[in-house]
C-alpha cells in the first residue's frame, strides 16, 4: 500500500504520512492520562498535605492507584510510542513497516487503559499501582494492564520492524542515529519489561477469576518489579535520547563521541533491568549476594552509564556554543544559552534534576543496607518524583514544545507562557521530590492517609520537621500541578485553535538520507573544561551524600 | 551533523575520545567500584546488615509460636492506650515472634537495651511494613513467610511500629510498640 511523505517546511524533517498520524493520536492518548493522573495528583496532594487532609480513605487510596497507573504507565508509555514512530520513520526517512498493525496496537493500549481505569473507578480496585498479591482487584483491572501491555510490545516490533525497512530500502547511509540507537534501547528494555509483565500479570489475572489458589508473595514482588522497575528504565533511555535530541535540535549540538555515548547506551541494555532487586532490598527471602549484584546493576555500570550521558550531553552543548564564539571564562557558553526556549530549559532542567535529585538518591536508597532507611517511606516517591517526573515528563514537555508546529502544524499559543512553564513545572517538583525526601528521611510512610494516625490506639508522633515538610510537598506539589496543567491547557488549545501553518511539501517517494564526503581528519577539537567542572560538583554532592547515609545506618540498632 | 543524524564518518568507532570525557569515564569507573566495594565491606564490618534467614511457615504456624512466647513471658497486661495488648519481656537471646495483621503488631515486647534477640516477622494476611520509629528501620513483611532478623537495640526509650505497606482501609491505624529499657 503506498504511502505519502511531507516535508516539514519548518524542520526539514520527513513525516510518513501513516506514521505521523500514529504519533498525533499516541501522543494525543498519553497527554489525556496525564490530564486524568493530574487531577488525581491533585486529589493525593491535598490529602497528604497535613493541614488540608481533603479526601476521605478511600478516596485517597483509589485517587492514589489512578494517579500512579495513569502516570507511570499510560502518560509515559502512550509517549514513547510516539518518540519510537519517530525516531525509527521519521529520523531513517523510511515509511512505517505495517502501519495497520500500529493501529492495532494503539487501538489495544487504549482499551486497556480504558478498562483498568474503568476498574479503578467502579472501587473495589484500589490496590495501587504495583497491585501486590494477595490483595485483589478485580478481574478487569489486570486483563486492561494486559491488553495495554500487549498493544505497547506491538508498538516496539513495528518500531523494530521499521528499523529493518530502513536498512532493506537503503533510505539512510552509514549507522543509525543516536537518538534512533536509544530509542532502539529504550525498545528493548521494554520487550524485556513488557514480557515481565505478562509472566506475571497473567497469573494474577487467573489468581483474580479463581483459577489458581495462591500467588507466592516474593515471587510476586521479584517478577512484578522486573516490569514496575525497568518499565521506568524504557523512560530513561527515552528521555536520555531526548536530551540529546534536544541538544541536536536547539544547538545543532554533535555527540563529543559517538563511541562512548553508544556505548553507554549498551550499558543500559546489557544491566538496567536488573534493577527489580532494588525493591527487595529489605524483603525476606531473597539472599544478600544477588541484592548486591542485582542491585549494583552488577557494580555499578548502568549507573555509569547515566554519568556518562550527564556529561556528554552539556559537553556536546558546551562544544556547539563554544563554536559559535561563547568562548568567555568557564560558563559563557551556558549563561549565553536560550534560557527562554522551552525546548532547552526544559532539558536542561529535566537533566541537572535527573541527576542531582533522582541520580543521587537513587543509588543512594539502592544500596543493599541503606535501603533499610528508605524502604517504603516518603523518601522513594520523592526519589522517582525527581526521575520520571523532572527527568521524563519534563523532556517529553520540552519535546512537546518543539512537535507543536512541526507534527501538529498548528502555532504554538501563548508563547510567554511557554518560556516559563519548565521553569514553574520544573523547579516547583524539584522543591517536591527534595522535601518529599526529606520527610523520608525523618520515617514518614509514602501510600499512607494520615500521618497523625487518626482512630489508631497507639499512634506515633512524628517530628514537627515531619509535618513542616509535607506542608511544603502540599504547596509545591500544587504549585507543579498548576505549571502541568497550564502546559496541558496550552498544547491542548493550541492544537484546537493555534494558528494552521503551511503542511510543506508531500511527495510520494522518501528523500534519502545522504552523508557529506568524507573527509579523513577530524572537526577542530573543542574543550569543555565547564561541563567538566559541573560534573566534578555532581560527583562530590554524590560522595558526600552517600556517606553521610552510611553515618546514619551506623546510629541504629545493631542488625544481624 | 548531529545526535539525529547518522554519523558522519562512517568509521566511528575508531574517533579518539575526548581527554576530558574520558578523565570523567575513568573517574566515574572508580566510583562506580567503591560503591560496589562499601556494600560488601559493610557485610564485614558493619553493625547493621538484613539477615537472610527465611523461613517457609503458614498463618496458624506462625500464630500458635509467638502465642507460646506471650504466654511464657507475659508481665502484663496492657493498659487501653496500649490497645489492652499483652506486654511481653523474654529473657535476653530468645526468639520472640511479631504478628503484622489487620491492623495491629502484635503483642508489644519489652527489651533491654544492648541485648541481642532474635525477631521473627510475619503477616497473617496481606503484606505489611514494619517501620520502627523513630529510629526509621523497615523490613517488608510478608504473609507464610518467618524472617529471622537479629536486633540489638542500642538506645532506650519508646519506639513505634508502623506500617508501611498498604495494606487497605485501616492501614493508617495500624501502628504498633516496643519498649526498651
Amino acid at each position: 500500500m503506498a504511502t505519502t511523505y511531507r516535508i516539514c517546511p519548518r524542520s526539514g524533517l520527513q513525516f510518513d504520512t501513516d506514521a505521523e498520524k500514529l504519533m498525533r493520536w499516541n501522543a494525543v492518548a498519553g497527554v489525556l492520562a496525564l490530564l486524568l493522573g493530574g487531577i488525581m495528583a491533585l486529589g493525593v496532594i491535598l490529602t497528604r498535605w497535613p493541614a488540608v487532609h481533603l479526601l476521605p480513605a478511600d478516596q485517597f487510596y483509589l485517587a492514589l492507584t489512578s494517579h500512579g497507573i495513569n502516570m507511570l504507565l499510560f502518560w509515559i508509555i502512550f509517549f514513547e510510542m510516539a518518540v519510537l514512530y519517530f525516531a525509527s520513520s521519521t529520523l531513517l526517512h523510511c515509511r512505517l513497516a505495517t502501519p495497520k498493525i500500529a493501529w492495532a496496537g494503539f487501538w489495544l493500549m487504549a482499551i486497556g487503559a480504558i478498562m483498568t481505569n474503568v476498574a479503578i473507578f467502579q472501587g473495589e480496585s484500589s490496590v495501587m499501582f504495583t497491585s501486590y498479591v494477595p490483595m485483589q482487584a478485580k478481574p478487569h483491572f489486570y486483563l486492561g494492564l494486559i491488553l495495554f501491555a500487549v498493544g505497547a510490545l506491538i508498538g516496539c516490533f513495528v518500531f523494530l520492524g521499521t528499523l529493518v525497512v530502513a536498512k532493506a530500502e537503503k533510505t539512510y547511509e552509514g549507522s543509525i542515529p543516536l537518538v534512533t540507537f536509544g530509542a532502539l534501547t529504550a525498545a528493548i528494555i521494554a520487550i524485556f519489561t513488557i514480557a515481565s509483565g505478562a509472566v506475571i500479570l497473567i497469573p494474577t489475572f487467573l489468581w483474580s477469576l479463581g483459577y489458581i489458589r495462591e500467588i507466592d508473595t516474593i515471587m510476586y514482588r521479584v517478577v512484578w518489579w522486573a516490569m514496575g522497575h525497568s518499565s521506568q528504565q524504557i523512560n530513561v533511555s527515552a528521555h536520555v535520547a531526548i536530551w540529546y535530541a534536544g541538544a541536536a535540535i536547539v544547538f545543532g549540538a554533535k555527540p563529543m563521541s559517538e563511541k562512548v555515548s553508544r556505548s553507554a547506551f549498551l550499558l543500559y541494555i546489557l544491566f538496567l533491568q536488573l534493577a527489580s532487586a532494588h525493591h527487595l532490598l529489605s524483603d525476606p527471602g531473597v539472599g544478600s549476594e544477588w541484592k548486591v549484584v542485582n542491585t549494583s546493576y552488577f557494580m555499578y555500570f548502568a549507573v555509569l552509564a547515566s554519568m556518562i550521558h550527564g556529561m556528554t550531553i552539556p559537553g556536546a552543548i558546551e562544544q556547539a556554543q563554544r563554536a559559535k564564539g561563547y568562548n568567555k571564562g568557564l560558563f559563557e557558553w551556558l549563561r549565553k544559552a536560550p534560557w527562554g526556549n522551552p525546548a532547552f530549559s526544559a532539558v536542561f532542567l529535566s537533566l541537572v534534576g535527573f541527576g542531582f535529585l533522582g541520580g543521587i538518591s537513587g543509588v543512594m536508597m539502592g544500596t543493599e543496607q541503606l535501603n533499610l532507611l528508605i524502604h517504603n517511606t516518603i523518601y522513594v516517591p520523592g526519589h522517582f518524583h525527581a526521575t520520571v517526573v523532572i527527568g521524563t515528563t519534563l523532556a517529553f514537555m520540552g519535546l512537546t514544545y518543539f512537535l507543536v508546529p512541526v507534527l501538529f502544524k498548528r502555532e504554538v499559543l501563548f508563547p510567554g507562557f511557554a518560556k516559563l512553564q519548565p521553569y514553574l513545572f520544573g523547579l516547583s517538583m524539584y522543591v517536591v521530590a527534595l522535601v518529599m525526601m526529606g520527610a523520608g528521611t525523618l520515617g514518614v510512610s509514602r501510600r499512607h492517609w494520615d500521618m497523625a494516625f487518626a482512630g489508631s490506639g497507639m499512634a506515633y508522633e512524628w517530628p514537627g520537621a515531619a509535618y513542616l515538610m509535607m506542608g511544603l510537598t502540599g504547596i509545591f506539589g500544587v504549585i507543579a500541578i498548576i505549571g502541568g496543567a497550564g502546559w496541558i491547557l496550552q498544547v491542548v488549545l493550541s492544537l484546537l485553535f493555534g494558528k494552521k501553518l503551511d503542511d510543506g511539501e508531500t511527495r510520494s517517494t522518501p528523500i534519502p538520507l545522504t552523508l557529506p564526503p568524507q573527509t579523513g581528519g577530524h572537526a577542530a577539537h573543542v574543550a569543555t573544561p565547564g561541563t567538566m567542572v559541573l560534573a566534578l560538583v555532581f560527583l562530590v554532592s554524590f560522595i558526600l551524600y552517600y556517606f553521610v547515609n552510611w553515618k546514619y545506618l551506623s546510629s541504629l540498632w545493631g542488625m544481624a | 551533523m548531529s545526535a539525529i543524524s547518522p554519523p558522519a564518518e562512517r568509521i566511528w568507532w575508531k574517533q579518539p575520545i575526548d581527554k576530558l570525557e574520558f578523565t570523567w569515564i575513568a573517574i566515574a569507573f572508580v566510583w562506580s567500584l567503591v560503591m560496589f566495594v562499601m556494600m560488601v565491606y559493610w557485610h564485614v564490618a558493619g553493625g547493621q546488615n538484613l539477615s537472610n534467614e527465611t523461613y517457609k511457615t503458614t498463618k496458624e504456624m506462625f500464630a500458635a509460636k509467638a502465642q507460646a512466647v506471650v504466654d511464657k513471658y507475659t508481665v502484663r497486661a496492657g493498659t487501653a492506650a496500649e490497645k489492652e495488648f499483652p506486654v511481653v519481656a523474654p529473657p535476653a537471646g530468645s526468639d520472640i515472634y511479631l504478628i503484622g495483621r489487620l491492623w495491629d503488631w502484635w503483642p508489644i515486647y519489652e527489651l533491654e537495651k544492648g541485648k541481642t534477640y532474635k525477631l521473627h516477622l510475619s503477616a497473617m494476611d496481606y503484606m505489611h511494613g514494619f517501620s520502627l520509629q523513630p529510629q526509621n528501620i523497615n523490613i517488608q513483611v510478608h504473609p507464610n513467610y518467618d524472617h529471622v532478623v537479629k536486633i540489638t537495640p542500642n538506645q532506650s526509650g519508646t519506639y513505634s511500629i508502623v506500617c508501611n505497606e498498604y495494606c487497605g482501609i485501616g492501614h493508617h491505624t495500624m501502628v504498633g510498640r516496643i519498649y526498651v529499657k
